[in-house]
């Protein structure tokens, strides 16, 4: 039989020491008794009767997350806990994959232990309470804690870390931590009596807590899983609570039974006009400045896109461009900016451009469709390709901004954009690259979507579309260039 | 008036919001013995507990309770008859230090009603954020309001200072916001979301660790969230839930609040007063938990025509009973997309689950150990040592099982 004798409540590296020792030896759990010197349990077997451990050299592994479980468990109260860990530690020799085991009695009871540690340091950094003896800047703020295991050391440096500016005090009856600007230092553990009783703010703040709290929503026992009334002694507006309660039911009823008073000044607000959400066609409207197009644009419900979007995204460019250029519709992030092109799709038509020599100041550049059409999955928002109906829907927007911007060339970029603007659905294969003439004068130059381009999956195909892409683009350039020299 | 009488006003003004966390920032100290304060990466801290219930983390007021809007539902709305109160700057910035050197708050949850402008609004609530960082080298938390169509430099500023900023979407349904609280915009609710997520977004790119440092300015680490009322429209669940999911998708909302419409005092007429209903609010954050740790889709939570969630059981519950075929599941063969849809089974014990298995079977007798309730879950698992029977899945009786126990009525006296 061996009897250890730990040097504290909370002695890990003694009892790492003695383990590792016992361990080395061959020393079964059962035949060792683990004891705090100057603790209350009795010493049933004097160190004398100890056989003499061998002073083994060498070292043998366990798995790390032990040593930082064991850490945490040996500042519970349970006695046991060092036999426990002991064991642990035995049988982990043979089986290394046993703390992964969450079905194992052993496994199972020091995991509850690690929680009830965490949580009882958690609650010891929310339910501390600091008084202050005299007044800032020279003040000490003290405060009463009865945590229920041996973590104030654990605990401390969270206050050292949060309250650096100022001296505190937290006492127990285990152990004091104090602070002093500099460093945590630890005494005994003191009674209750030697703590300040009073401070000048619990008044303000037990008045925070009396009208923060909703009466007609009582739930005391959600209250008291989070708040056990073990810790009530220690927390000021603990003392409301009861009363609070007590009369939460009349007040509430109160309010219920009340008849609503006359409002005893002039409501303030005036009748906002309804707005017209009527559909968008062509002819209704008569503006013809592109800012008030935009407006108008802004409260389109001609489709049901506009309610699960962010906004209308509007075209953006020179007010009377030569070139305009379609899209499909918005994506996600000129959903939220309000601008078209503005994502990874328009940064690749940024490059584009550039290469093939436009300035995209000098484009029109719209879409399509003018909502995002997505549906939504968890954190992120997958494209939807839009469909006849909303094409339909958003034409007239186009029409009208086309009318205003006067375009010589326009740009239909990818299977939507040319539906719109051609009136009819083409191959994108067979008609791109080629300028055709519309019966309104217009000419127009159908290409890929850039978006397209971003899709692709293999490296080569992607480098070849994306020179077929700028091939189209310089089409476009020829006639920006052609159009600036005939002005 | 004095401050305490002050706080009376705008504390119980600011009760109806639902968010009090302190969680999800930066880690922060003030061991440079500059100011006080820290925070931690993870979870916050919950200082106390009402007896609602509900956390109390931070000092979670109003700026004034004087405000230009007269949404039905708000005890503060113009036409009402509360008493009307204002903090100044200083006050505030004074009691969130006073309150956080004795502990009782992770920081500050600061909101206003609208006076004036909304640029006049937000500045005066950045007015105090940026006193607590500038001045006083606060490191605490700070949970702004946001005031839609606010100045794009407010709102920069606001991110600077704040973990967290929030703006409220209040109903799902545009139609009855616009009966509720005409003054509101959903469309501008929805821009604002809009152009938070785009400064978070650029803050959380620009954080990444370059040769240069940071290339973004700080903007609310804590992300941004917002809160929906329950119960004072007329918008079911399916349309609730529908409406999160789309926030979730669009403005990467670390959550969303569901409040239960609360009694008032000095109500309006024209709204239901009656108990909050809190189990409703339950169903939903539930059915969020669903839509956001156990992989379920928005328009597979609700079911049945009038699209509410059932009150009698967890939507996960009602979900595995709609879809019998589905189990009995083997525990310790099934993905962990299928064990996440098991009634009882947590995150976290799937977790555990899939780190036992491993090493060796999972049995009836280990449940407990792993915390899950055997009598929910046991109908429909498969275990070495256990196989529901046959006609238990098929039989109509399943779904009475789970039903809470009528209570049965007292004699009269």
């Amino acid at each position: 039989m061996h009897t250890i004798t730990l040097d504290g409540e909370t002695d890990f590296d003694g009892w790492r020491k003695a383990a590792r020792l016992l361990a080395m030896n061959g020393v079964a759990p059962a035949d060792v008794t683990w004891i705090v010197a100057g603790g209350d349990e009795p010493e049933l077997f004097p160190a004398a009767q100890n056989t003499p451990l061998e002073d083994v050299r060498g070292t043998f592994n366990v798995p790390a997350p032990f040593v930082a479980l064991a850490k945490t468990v040996i500042l519970h109260r349970d006695p046991q806990r060092f036999a426990l860990l002991y064991r642990m530690l035995w049988r982990l020799r043979g089986n290394h994959d046993l703390l992964q085991l969450a079905t194992d009695p052993d496994t199972s009871k020091l995991e509850s232990m690690a929680k009830a540690i965490r949580r009882d340091e958690h609650k010891m950094h929310a339910f501390v309470r600091f008084r202050e003896i005299g007044r800032e800047p020279k003040s000490h703020f003290v405060a009463w804690f009865e945590p229920d295991h041996h973590i104030v050391e654990l605990a401390a440096p969270f206050f050292a870390r949060r309250f650096a500016d100022m001296a505190w005090s937290i006492l127990t009856p285990d152990l004091s931590a104090h602070w002093d600007g500099h460093k945590v230092s630890f005494s005994p553990g003191v009674d209750k009596s030697m703590a300040p009783s009073s401070d000048r703010l619990e008044e303000v703040w037990l008045t925070y807590y009396a009208n923060i709290f909703n009466p007609a929503r009582l739930k005391t026992k959600a209250m008291q899983n989070e708040m056990p009334k073990k810790y009530w002694r220690n927390l000021p507006e603990a003392a409301l609570i009861k009363p609070l309660i007590d009369k939460a039911e009349r007040v509430t009823s109160e309010m219920i039974a009340a008849e609503a008073q006359e409002p005893k000044k002039p409501q303030r607000r005036e009748e906002i006009m309804a707005k017209s959400h009527g559909t968008a066609s062509a002819e209704q409207f008569n503006d013809t400045s592109l800012a008030a197009l935009r407006d108008e644009a802004a409260d389109c419900r001609a489709c049901p896109l506009w309610k699960d979007a962010t906004q209308t995204v509007f075209g953006e460019g020179p007010k009377q461009a030569s070139v305009m250029m379609v899209g499909e519709q918005p994506g996600d992030k000129e959903d939220l900016a309000g601008k078209p092109f503005v994502g990874p799709p328009g940064q690749m038509l940024d490059k584009a451009l550039k290469e093939a020599g436009i300035i995209r100041d000098k484009v029109y550049v719209t879409n399509a469709v003018k909502h995002f059409k997505f549906v939504p999955r968890g954190k992120f928002r997958l494209h939807q390709k839009p469909a006849t109906p909303e094409i339909k829907a958003c034409r007239p927007w186009y029409e009208r901004e086309k009318a205003l911007v006067k375009p010589e060339l326009v740009v239909a970029m990818g299977a939507t954009a040319a539906q719109s603007v051609l009136g009819k659905v083409v191959p994108i294969g067979k008609t791109r690259g080629r300028v055709i003439d519309l019966d309104d004068g217009t000419r127009v130059l159908v290409t890929v979507h850039p978006s397209y381009l971003l899709r692709l999956p293999d490296e080569d195909a992607k480098a070849r579309e994306y020179e077929n892409f700028v091939h189209d683009l310089r089409i476009v350039a020829a006639h920006l260039s052609e159009s600036a020299r005939a002005a | 008036m004095d401050v305490k009488r002050k706080l009376e006003i705008l504390a119980d003004a600011a009760k109806y919001d639902a968010s009090c966390a302190s969680s999800g920032t930066e880690k922060r100290d003030s061991r440079d013995g500059k100011g006080i304060g820290s925070t931690d990466a993870g979870m916050g801290i919950c200082h106390s507990y009402a007896p609602d219930g509900r956390c109390i983390s931070l000092l979670k007021i109003l700026l004034t309770n004087a405000c230009n809007y007269d949404c039905l539902y708000c005890v503060n709305r113009a036409s009402s008859n509360v008493t009307r109160a204002r903090f100044t700057v200083d006050e505030v910035v004074q009691l969130t230090l006073d309150f956080y050197r004795r502990n009782y708050i992770e920081g500050l949850f600061l909101s206003s009603g609208i006076i004036r402008s909304a640029d006049y609004t937000m500045e005066q609530v950045v007015a105090v954020a940026r006193k607590l960082r500038e001045e006083h080298h606060f490191r605490g938390y700070i949970h702004l309001k946001t005031i839609p169509e606010a100045d794009d430099a407010l709102i920069t500023e606001a991110g600077k200072y704040a973990d967290r900023l929030s703006i409220n979407i209040e109903v799902p349904d545009e139609g009855s916001l616009k009966q509720l609280a005409p003054e509101k915009d959903v469309r501008a609710i929805r821009r604002t979301m809009g152009r938070l997520r785009l400064k978070l977004d650029e803050a959380r790119e620009g954080a990444k660790p370059t040769p240069r440092g940071r290339t973004a300015p700080r903007f609310a680490p804590a992300g941004q969230s917002t809160q929906m009322i329950v119960g004072a429209d007329s918008a079911n669940d399916a349309t609730i839930i529908k409406t999160s999911a789309n926030l979730y998708g669009s403005y990467n909302l670390k959550r969303v609040y569901y409040s239960a419409f609360s009694p008032i005092p000095d109500a309006s007429r024209s709204l239901p007063l009656r108990a909050p209903p809190l189990m409703r609010e339950h169903r939903l954050y539930q059915a969020d938990w669903l839509m956001r740790f156990y992989g379920f889709d928005a328009d597979e939570i609700v079911a049945g025509d009038n699209g509410m969630l059932s009150l009698d059981m967890d939507p996960k519950l009602a979900w595995a009973l709609r879809h019998r075929d589905r189990f009995p599941l083997d525990i310790n063969r099934a993905s962990r997309e299928d064990l996440l849809r098991v009634p009882g089974f947590g995150a976290r014990a799937v977790q555990r689950i899939i780190e036992t298995r491993r090493i060796s079977s999972i049995r009836v007798g280990d449940l407990a150990k792993l915390h899950i309730p055997r009598n929910k879950a046991l109908p429909f698992i498969v275990l070495p040592d256990h196989r529901p029977a046959v006609h238990l899945l098929d039989s109509t009786q399943l779904a009475e099982r789970f039903k809470p126990k009528a209570k049965q009525l007292g004699f009269a006296f």
